[in-house]
């Protein structure tokens, strides 16, 4: 379990990371960027990824704004290379401390050490609680690629299966979030503590002095990409209770088509969906007076 | 030398029977300041100059001829020394055999790499030797291997329809089928208790229960992966392998077999070991391959395995499937048991044990704790294209006490009675008790702990609140009993042509009346060191601090059998004590003569010295004698050789020893996700004279945590081509401190009577009776379900079908 | 480059320079070219935690760090935590509590449980317990592990107040 081999390249700005990827690929190599690594690194020593050359952005701590966490006029920004256990420990106001609270869900401490929050979104796990995250609260990855800079929602991020819409030679500069929701939960099921979800659900409630107006649903693990529920959403507005977190799950689970896999069933994969999406409403109302 | 500084509460001289000062006492272990320093020597900590490393083309196919196995793209790679295949090394198999005619067993022939056809997806094909692990991976890739696939045997039912043949030997995929037992009473137990005995029976009104139990193939996991280094020596003529292994001396003649040498010319020794847990107690090939290398290119290899071929290509464990049945009277005793036992034991038999060993230890033990008057079983070992298996700790008996254990609670349900009262009225309680299958059980405790547990749970309000709350809570019981101490007596009866049992001890004072003690086992984090330090500092009346083991070193030792099957404070601390004392005689008599005394007259002092028994002013340190026996040899008496060297051998008779427990466990099951979460954990053992009692509780909890792995989360499964399911940490579900509970832990004590320091094991107890548990704890908080599971390891979505009365 | 890189090294305090190829991770570059094998490897991919050591104070896999990553940072490991052979109060606790047996995963708990007491010194049992499900032990069933990192923690506290 040794990776195979490749270059090594340490960029020392942005511009210098681009120019690296550009370089590399118009000279035939595979070049691939490194933040923290925790994704790539265990795919690495696998050999199920294979890159020709590494962009070690690390030299790019240096910079400022690459770390820095920062909340403004309703949005929250997060440099690229924002750790995991940065956001855990990071004093955010009640609009984004549904980030913090959900790190714990995030591997494990010396995962969350070095892997950062850009590089979560940009492997784009279906069940990675950032990628949930971004749909929840509307993030925006802002990317600089040669053509310049570019912004992509977090609507427009996943493409499926590993996949998503930052080009190979982007480097991702930083990630917004812009929808402050101080009713917000993440929780999830696995077998192990630590270990990635089977499934996850985030759940976000709009609320008005004690009614719920609307809010967002979102789910990991039930298809190949994480996905935005709106047949549940549709069902948050009203009084909050059990009996609407009920129907809110009802709906999430008969608009979902998740799949057998992983000595996972989908039928499995619902029933945890009902009960993730339950216990995600509960816990996200637990503030409203 | 510093001397040992013990707990407040056991300091002090305390000898009571067979225990002293050191025995009975929590005493700093002496592994630790290396251990905890990072000052260990593991395998992979060991650099030789000159050093190789190698690494092994496996098979990706589970079944197939092999058609051509190319290296020479391999042999061009960076960094690549050199690549052999099956046909450039040319070594001798690996066999392992029974002594049973060939209708009950066929053996296999293992290849160190293989010859003509791969039979798992990991088996290895080819070795590959580098500068580098990265290189050697490297050259790994470049490997072609061209195979006819054949169909893959992947489980019990293709195996036994022998549609396709693993081995040319064995055309139905049986490798052993013993029927052990057939006594006379089986089928009028069954007869009766199914109310068609004869007019009058009296037991007219019980029950028959059956059960098919199974449990889910795992990997023993220590968490350091297997490897060896093998060097030649020129000067001493001879190749030195250091590999973690439980059974260094197995190895080298193992090694020597299929190099085609002298055992003279191969030395196994074995540093510090990270785990085994029985997947170290059987040769592996891959350690054979590395020293036929080293001693071609006369070089150093170093081969290190790793998580992924640990997972997929080392030896795994524990896939069994049983169907058990029972007869009981009306009043709930048992009059009959029947067993059919199908063990899946993968591609080959392992060396030395063969593929028979779960089968038959199963046969041979399945009544437990129970008195079974009447009992029939038929054991099979089946072969499949699946990486083969190795004794794993605790070894058929996780299984067949969960299938007994099982049949005990359905018995209970069938003829309403509670479980525990129904346990009560079958266990062995009068000793020693000579059972159906013909083994003698020397004293233990089984209904005492038994009462114990039931009445810890009953005290702390646990069936109150299961029959109480609206929550999903079941308790679980299992009782046990684990023969320990193996004898060559007890193995000889399983006919194995290799036969473990004996131990052997030499024992050395030096000048400075140090002491520095041997023993043919084989210590990997079961504390030796410290233990058998115990043993010997009580018996000579020294610190403990004075007494170093020495293991693992096959010129050290003159033979041993390593450690596996909880023998090692039982057989090997019987010999280290057994030497102790003819040195401590030695001692005396030398001393005797010196203070110009009668032998009878003199005696140890308890610290360090030896006395005149009717003026005890009259003293010799150790020291003092030691120089003499040493230093000034004239001053010996005439008929006491030089140097102060005593030896030992021990075995233990008859049918061994047997340690018991009863574990009892609540559960609580989530009704979102079919989730188990254990609440409490107790468990009340006896294995006789504790030595250590920390070391005893670390054995059973680390046992129980390995028992609560298999019942909820570990499993290797394979699809229909024979690939395995979990070759990561992400697959295959080793659980962690939030999903292993904490255990309390209560000691009786039965000594045994015929070991010398009146020690029973502790290794695989734990092991043994957590699955069970578990199983009966699920089902009981599933009870109203009417649902009962029988497989492990049990699956939350399976929890959740069962409480959503899905099928 | 592909070809070995001259790197420098900041561990336990002292510096090491090391010619080393970009693909050698953090792990094997203590063990094998710093000597330094107190840092186990069990998994390479990130899962058992018996590499963890501290990369600028943080703990981390060092199978899932390159070593040309940790060039500039603070590196410290298993060897770093005794005096001269005294042991520290939490290599104690785990001797008291028995909280090892084979000794395997155990620098890697070390480093685990120096980093979260670090940080959290206030942390409960059961806060304590799910840190250090971090990591993966075989042999002690982890109840030892965590009394003797409770234990540490408590009297450090102690020392404190």
């Amino acid at each position: 379990m040794k990776p195979a081999a490749f270059t090594y390249h340490r960029a020392h700005d942005v511009a210098d990371a681009v120019a690296l990827l550009t370089d590399l690929a118009a000279a035939g190599e595979d070049p691939k960027v490194i933040a923290g690594g925790q994704s790539l690194m265990p795919m690495m020593n696998f050999r199920l990824a294979r890159p020709t050359a590494l962009v070690d952005l690390g030299p790019l701590r240096r910079v400022p704004s690459m770390t820095a966490i920062s909340e403004r006029d309703g949005t929250l920004t997060l440099g690229a290379l924002v750790t995991h256990h940065a956001v855990e420990t990071a004093t955010l106001s009640p609009d984004w401390a549904v980030l913090s609270r959900t790190m714990r869900w995030v591997g494990h401490r010396p995962i969350r050490s070095r892997g950062t929050v850009a590089g979560s979104l940009v492997h784009g796990d279906a069940t990675a609680e950032w990628c949930l995250l971004a749909l929840l609260l509307d993030a925006v990855v802002v990317a600089e690629g040669p053509a310049g800079r570019r912004e992509i929602p977090a609507g427009e991020l996943f493409h499926g299966f590993y996949a998503t819409a930052v080009d190979p030679d982007e480097v991702v500069v930083e990630v917004r979030f812009t929808r402050p929701s101080p009713h917000a939960a993440l929780t999830e099921f696995a077998r192990r503590h630590g270990d990635f979800a089977i499934v996850d659900a985030a759940v976000a409630l709009d609320v008005e002095g004690s009614a719920v107006r609307g809010g967002r649903v979102v789910l990991g693990g039930v298809a190949p990409a994480p996905v935005r529920v709106p047949e549940a959403e549709a069902a948050l507005a009203g009084e909050a209770g059990d009996d609407r977190w009920a129907a809110v799950a009802d709906a999430a689970v008969a608009a979902i088509d998740p799949p057998d896999d992983g000595g996972t069933t989908a039928a499995y994969r619902r029933r945890l969906t009902r009960t993730l999406v339950t216990d995600a409403c509960r816990e996200a109302a637990g503030g409203i007076p | 030398m510093t001397a040992t500084e013990l707990p407040a509460e056991v300091a002090g001289p305390r000898f009571e029977g067979r225990r002293g000062r050191w025995v009975g006492a929590s005493v700093p272990r002496h592994e630790d300041p290396r251990l905890l320093t990072g000052r260990g020597r593991f395998v992979d900590d060991i650099t030789l100059p000159g050093m190789l490393h190698a690494g092994f083309v496996r098979a990706t196919v589970a079944h197939g001829h092999l058609t051509g196995v190319d290296l020479t793209a391999t042999r061009a790679v960076s960094g690549v020394v050199a690549a052999f295949d099956a046909g450039d090394l040319a070594l001798g198999d690996v066999v392992a055999l029974l002594d049973r005619p060939a209708e009950e067993f066929t053996p296999t022939a293992m290849p160190v790499l293989a010859k003509d056809k791969v039979r798992f997806v990991g088996e290895p094909v080819a070795i590959v030797i580098a500068r580098d692990p990265y290189a050697v991976e490297d050259g790994i890739e470049a490997a072609v291997v061209a195979c006819d696939p054949l169909a893959a045997v992947v489980d019990e039912p293709s195996a036994l329809a022998a549609a396709t043949t693993v081995h040319d030997g064995a055309p139905d995929n049986v490798l052993l089928d013993v029927s052990m037992f057939d006594t006379p009473g089986v089928d009028e137990g069954f007869a009766e208790a199914a109310g068609d005995g004869p007019e009058g029976s009296s037991t007219r009104g019980g029950c028959v229960v059956e059960v098919t139990t199974r449990s889910g193939r795992q990997n023993a996991l220590p968490l350091e992966t297997r490897g060896a280094v093998a060097s030649w020596d020129a000067r001493d003529d001879q190749l030195l392998v250091q590999t973690c292994t439980q059974v260094p001396h197995q190895v080298r003649t193992m090694v020597a077999r299929c190099l085609g040498v002298p055992e003279r010319t191969v030395r196994v020794t074995v540093p510090d070991m990270g785990g085994g847990f029985g997947q170290k107690c059987v040769v592996g090939r891959e350690e054979i391959a590395v020293a036929a290398v080293a001693r071609r290119l006369h070089r150093p290899v170093k081969w290190i395995e790793d998580r992924r071929e640990a997972l997929t290509a080392g030896f795994l464990a524990r896939e069994q499937h049983y169907d058990t049945r029972a007869a009981f009277d009306a009043d709930g005793r048992i009059t009959a048991l029947a067993v059919d036992v199908v063990c899946d034991m993968g591609a080959y038999s392992c060396y030395p044990f063969t593929a028979g060993i779960e089968p038959l230890m199963a046969s041979a033990e399945m009544p437990s704790v129970y008195r079974v008057p009447a009992y029939r079983v038929r054991g099979r070992a089946i072969t499949t294209n699946k990486a083969p298996t190795a004794p794993y700790r605790g070894v058929s008996r996780p299984q067949y006490v969960t299938a007994i254990e099982r049949v005990m609670e359905k018995a209970a349900r069938a003829l309403d009675l509670d479980p525990v009262e129904l346990r009560r009225r079958n266990v062995i309680t009068e000793f020693p008790y000579t059972g159906v299958n013909a083994v003698t059980y020397d004293p233990g405790t089984y209904r005492e702990s038994l009462d114990l547990a039931e009445e810890t749970l009953r005290s702390e309000g646990w069936f109150g609140a299961r029959d109480g709350g609206d929550r999903h809570l079941g308790i679980g019981f299992c009782c046990f009993s684990e023969r320990t101490g193996y004898g060559s007596e007890a193995f000889a009866k399983r006919r194995m042509t290799v036969v473990p049992g004996f131990d052997l001890s030499e024992i050395r004072m030096d000048t400075t009346g140090a002491v520095v003690v041997t023993s043919g086992t084989m210590n990997h984090g079961q504390s030796h060191e410290t233990t058998f330090a115990q043993i010997v500092a009580d018996r000579l009346g020294i610190d403990v601090a004075r007494v170093k083991l020495r293991q693992g070193d096959t010129e050290r030792i003159a033979y041993g059998w390593g450690t596996f099957a909880s023998r090692s404070v039982t057989i090997g601390g019987s010999a280290v004590a057994l030497a102790s004392e003819r040195l401590g005689e030695l001692l005396c008599r030398i001393a005797a003569h010196l203070l110009e005394t009668r032998p009878e007259n003199v005696a140890m002092d308890g610290s360090g010295g030896v006395i005149v028994v009717d003026d005890p002013a009259r003293r010799l340190s150790y020291e003092d004698i030691a120089d003499v026996a040493y230093l000034r040899s004239h001053l010996l008496p005439k008929d006491v050789e030089p140097t102060l060297t005593a030896t030992a051998s021990f075995d233990v008779p008859g049918d061994g020893t047997f340690s018991n427990a009863t574990h009892a466990v609540v559960v609580e099951v989530d009704p979102g996700t079919g989730q188990v979460r254990i609440l409490r954990y107790v468990c009340v053992e006896d294995c006789g004279v504790v030595i250590h009692p920390q070391v005893v509780d670390g054995q059973c909890r680390g046992g129980i945590a390995q028992g609560i792995a298999g019942a909820l989360f570990e499993e290797v499964t394979y699809d229909e081509h024979g690939e395995p399911s979990a070759a990561s940490f992400i697959d295959y579900l080793v659980p962690t401190a939030t999903e292993i509970p904490d255990v309390s832990i209560t000691h009786l004590e039965t000594p045994c009577a015929f070991t010398e320091n009146g020690a029973k094991g502790a290794g695989e107890g734990g092991t043994i009776g957590a699955p069970a548990a578990v199983l009966n704890a699920v089902n009981d908080a599933l009870r109203h379900t009417g649902v009962e599971l029988d497989t492990t390891p049990i699956h939350p979505a399976t929890v959740l079908d069962a409480l959503e009365g899905t099928p | 480059m592909n070809d070995p890189h001259l790197l420098t090294l900041h561990v336990n305090g002292t510096e090491h320079e090391v010619v080393v190829e970009p693909r050698r991770t953090l792990a094997d570059v203590l063990r094998h070219d710093l000597h330094l094998t107190g840092t186990h490897v069990g998994c390479e991919h990130g899962v058992c935690g018996a590499c963890t050591a501290h990369l600028d104070h943080a703990p981390v896999r060092a199978c899932l760090v390159f070593a040309v990553q940790a060039e500039g940072a603070d590196v410290r490991t298993v060897e770093s935590l005794d005096h001269d052979g005294e042991l520290s109060d939490l290599q104690q606790a785990f001797t008291d509590h028995h909280a090892l047996q084979c000794g395997f995963c155990t620098p890697g708990f070390l480093m685990l449980a120096e980093g979260v007491l670090a940080e959290s010194p206030d942390a409960s049992r059961e806060e304590l317990r799910e840190a250090l499900s971090a990591n993966l032990c075989r042999c002690t069933g982890y109840q030892t592990i965590v009394d003797a990192v409770c234990a540490t923690a408590a009297s450090r506290r102690e020392k404190i107040s």
